[in-house]
């Protein structure tokens, strides 16, 4: 996929809809509010030239913008960028070539993790990361928790946008349920959970070894409970009353499923929802643009609204969102230019209209942008509007290292509660499974 | 005048060639530099990578951090690793099924297909069929045949049969969903063993089966006495083979279940695969497919011993 952008190519928007192309020309014309804020001094070096890699799309427009606003920063600074967009489980081997030898992609756009994981090997942000909190209103919860090095205020990572699961679910079944929205306590969710199963319309959510979908239900499980998976220091201490707690209501609320979610990976959910054979499911935003766009399925997207997890014992809503983090190496040739690319990338003027050529796909992380035109598009993907402003991070509450991005792709939690829903093991032997596994993790 | 025809003069002896001719005329010499490249090739992608996954298995080496050598500690914490166990287990089990499914019924359709039948040809390609799609695709199909709630059998059997009232779950829990990978292998592989036997079955000399005839021999007696002991030696080659792609499996499971429900079906392979690369824990990755090494060793020796020791193979008369 690599395409190297000459002074030359034209804007190339070949299939992004009119509507799209529309709602992009209003994001143009609009004002984000900014604050007053002096952009760091980086002289771009002579002859600089970048090479940019990137998770691999989510829509078309994501691609296509980026591309121009990658186009334009080499217009406008004479330094040809290549954007490479990479597959989302290549990032993190490439990041790793690139860490130990010193050679390859100037800038990396990673996941949420990854600057934790060469924190020592990263070129400070904090000039850009300043600056631009100042003149976009500050960062999101998540964004500086995700950005900044632990127990620190430097930053190591800009995050570029994040994408959340909340709860999709058919208006009309929740209504046939005898609710009229999603519910905060456990007591009724799971009460909802069960009329939705009477009435054959039942929920579900993803308990196979998904990295997004079934990680989801796992930390949904767990926070709502006020439980968590280390402390403060780091320490594991997912082995305690309020896990056992998590555990037992997954007992009650598991049989209410949709039968098979033991086994979903991570597109599964999509598919059921599609097909009408599931009505309640944790999902990004692109289930309901996927059922917006298709003429056979609009009228389960009408039908269709979303809503934070239920909140259960916790204080915020209890989920997470998976972040897109870009980092600058220290053995990077051209500095300056690299981190002028990132900030160029995040002012309003390529911003907003690539943030709202992705519909939602990506929440933003600078406050600002809370007031794009993407965000009163379309009623219904409100809740995505605030979705770097969870309370939860991957980890929760230890720092963000690379033990935490390796609980969460192996599943530790995951399988601690499928193996409890499966009836394979009672909650005890699980919490000890999962604590086992852990230590190992966290040592 | 003179010049044109004067008279070569012939020395006695040829002249000493160079040192580097010399060299190049001896033949060690010769031998190993032909034999380079191929050394150097095997070398690179070879003993390199065998060689440092069997140092990483040694170490504590993370993505992105270089390991240091910590002895067995990874194997020590795989011995006491209830799902390295499973995996073991597994692999085994999928081996021991998957192989025997298939060469019963690979041999039973080398048998067939080697009989006289009309589009002979045609039959044979198509049988080859599942064994030229990429396992990828082939395992996506089999993930919407498994599929919860879109599976094809399921809907054969609950809305067009009526025999059952629930979709199976094939995938949910952990015996139905290993034995549903199992049929997925020997899906997969019948084609391998029956086009080989196939290819075996045709060197055995019509004469061996027309002498049987004439000595009034059963269709039973002919496969017992004739087919089966000439087929035994490649029998013996493809058995090895089947046997480590098997156990070596990685792409049905990982597409289907990625080792799920519970790391039910992890195979080693697998297995080494989650904990290395999406898990990052490079070492302890290399050390579960260093494990793997034993297993697939013994399996060579063993149908190599077992199946193949023949002393008309090693050029002696059988007795």
């Amino acid at each position: 996929m690599a395409y190297l952008i000459t002074r030359r190519d034209g804007l190339k928007l070949t299939a992004a809809s009119a509507a799209t192309l529309a709602l992009v020309e209003e994001a143009r014309a609009q004002q984000i509010p900014t604050q007053p804020a002096e952009p760091p001094r980086l002289p771009i070096e002579s002859g600089a030239s970048l090479r940019v890699i990137r998770p691999a799309r989510f829509v078309e427009p994501d691609e296509t913008f980026f591309r121009a606003n990658a186009e334009k920063f080499s217009r406008q600074f004479n330094v040809p960028v290549r954007v490479d967009f990479v597959g989302w489980e290549d990032i993190r081997p490439q990041t790793a070539v690139l860490a130990n030898t010193g050679t390859g992609p100037d800038v990396v756009i990673g996941w949420s993790d990854d600057p934790h994981i060469y924190a020592d090997r990263l070129l400070d942000m904090s000039d850009v990361a300043e600056y631009l909190g100042k003149k976009y209103g500050g960062w999101q919860f998540l964004a500086e928790k995700y950005g900044k090095r632990h127990g620190t205020n430097n930053w190591i990572g800009i995050p570029l946008g994040g994408s959340t699961g909340p709860i999709v679910y058919r208006i009309s079944a929740v209504k046939e349920a005898g609710f009229d929205k999603i519910p905060d306590s456990h007591e009724d969710f799971l009460r909802l959970c069960q009329r939705l199963k009477e009435i054959g319309k039942p929920a579900g959510f993803a308990l196979g070894n998904a990295v997004g979908d079934g990680n989801g239900t796992a930390n949904w499980l767990t926070w709502s409970h006020n439980s968590f998976l280390t402390d403060e220091q780091g320490r594991v201490a997912i082995n305690q009353p309020a896990t056992i707690q998590a555990l037992e209501y997954l007992q009650k609320l598991y049989p209410t499923f949709v039968p098979g979610t033991l086994s979903w990976l991570d597109p599964t959910n999509n598919r059921a929802y599609a097909a009408q054979e599931c009505w309640l499911t944790p999902n990004g935003v692109s289930l309901y643009f996927a059922l917006k766009n298709d003429p056979n399925t609009r009228h389960i997207a009408e039908d269709s609204d979303h809503a934070n997890m239920p909140r259960g014992l916790a204080p915020d809503a209890p989920q997470t969102a998976t972040i897109i983090n870009a980092m600058v190496f220290r053995s990077a040739r051209f500095p300056n230019a690299a981190k002028a690319f990132i900030q160029f990338m995040m002012e309003a003027e390529q911003y907003n209209p690539w943030l709202t050529a992705c519909l939602g796909y990506w929440s933003h992380p600078l406050k600002a942008y809370d007031n794009s035109a993407v965000w009163d598009s379309d009623p219904k993907i409100a809740v995505y509007r605030r979705g770097l402003d969870y309370r939860y991070w991957s980890g929760y509450k230890g720092p963000i290292t690379a033990a935490t991005g390796t609980a969460a792709s192996e599943y530790v939690l995951v399988q601690m509660y499928a193996s409890v829903a499966g009836g394979q093991a009672t909650p005890q032997q699980a919490v000890a499974e999962a604590e086992r596994r852990a230590r190992r993790i966290f040592r | 005048m003179d010049a044109t025809t004067s008279a070569i003069v012939w020395t006695k002896q040829r002249p000493q060639p160079s040192w580097l001719v010399r060299l190049f005329d001896w033949k060690p010499f010769l031998i190993f530099a032909c034999m380079l490249p191929a050394i150097g090739l095997l070398m690179v992608f070879l003993t390199y990578p065998l060689g440092l996954g069997i140092w990483l298995a040694f170490t504590d080496a993370t993505i992105g951090r270089d390991g240091k050598w910590i002895g067995l500690e990874n194997f020590i914490w795989l011995a006491e690793d209830p799902i390295f166990w499973s995996s073991v287990f597994y692999s085994v089990f999928y081996t021991a099924v998957a192989t025997v499914g298939k060469f019963g019924l690979g041999l039973w359709l080398a048998l067939l297909l080697n009989n006289h039948i009309p589009f002979k040809s045609l039959l044979r390609a198509i049988v080859l069929l599942p064994w030229i799609v990429p396992t990828v695709l082939s395992a996506i199909a089999f993930w919407w045949i498994y599929d919860a709630q879109f599976s094809v059998i399921s809907w054969f059997v609950v809305d067009v049969l009526g025999l059952r009232d629930r979709y199976f779950d094939f995938l949910g829990s952990a015996w139905p969903a290993r034995w549903s990978l199992i049929a997925a292998n020997i899906w997969r592989g019948i084609p391998f063993v029956a086009i080989t036997l196939l290819a075996g079955l045709q060197t055995i000399s019509p004469s061996l089966y027309e002498a049987a005839l004439l000595d009034g021999s059963t269709g039973w007696q002919r496969f017992r006495y004739i087919t089966f002991p000439l087929l035994l030696p490649i029998l013996a080659i493809v058995m090895t083979f089947s046997i480590i792609f098997t156990f070596t499996d990685f792409q049905l499971v990982y597409a289907i279940t990625r080792g799920g429900p519970v790391n039910s079906t992890h195979l080693m392979a697998t297995l080494a695969f989650q904990r290395g690369i999406p898990g990052g824990q490079l070492a302890e990755g290399a050390a579960i497919a260093v494990a793997m090494i034993p297993f697939l060793v013994f399996a060579t020796l063993f149908s190599y011993f077992a199946l193949a020791r023949r002393k008309w193979q090693q050029g002696e008369s059988n007795d």
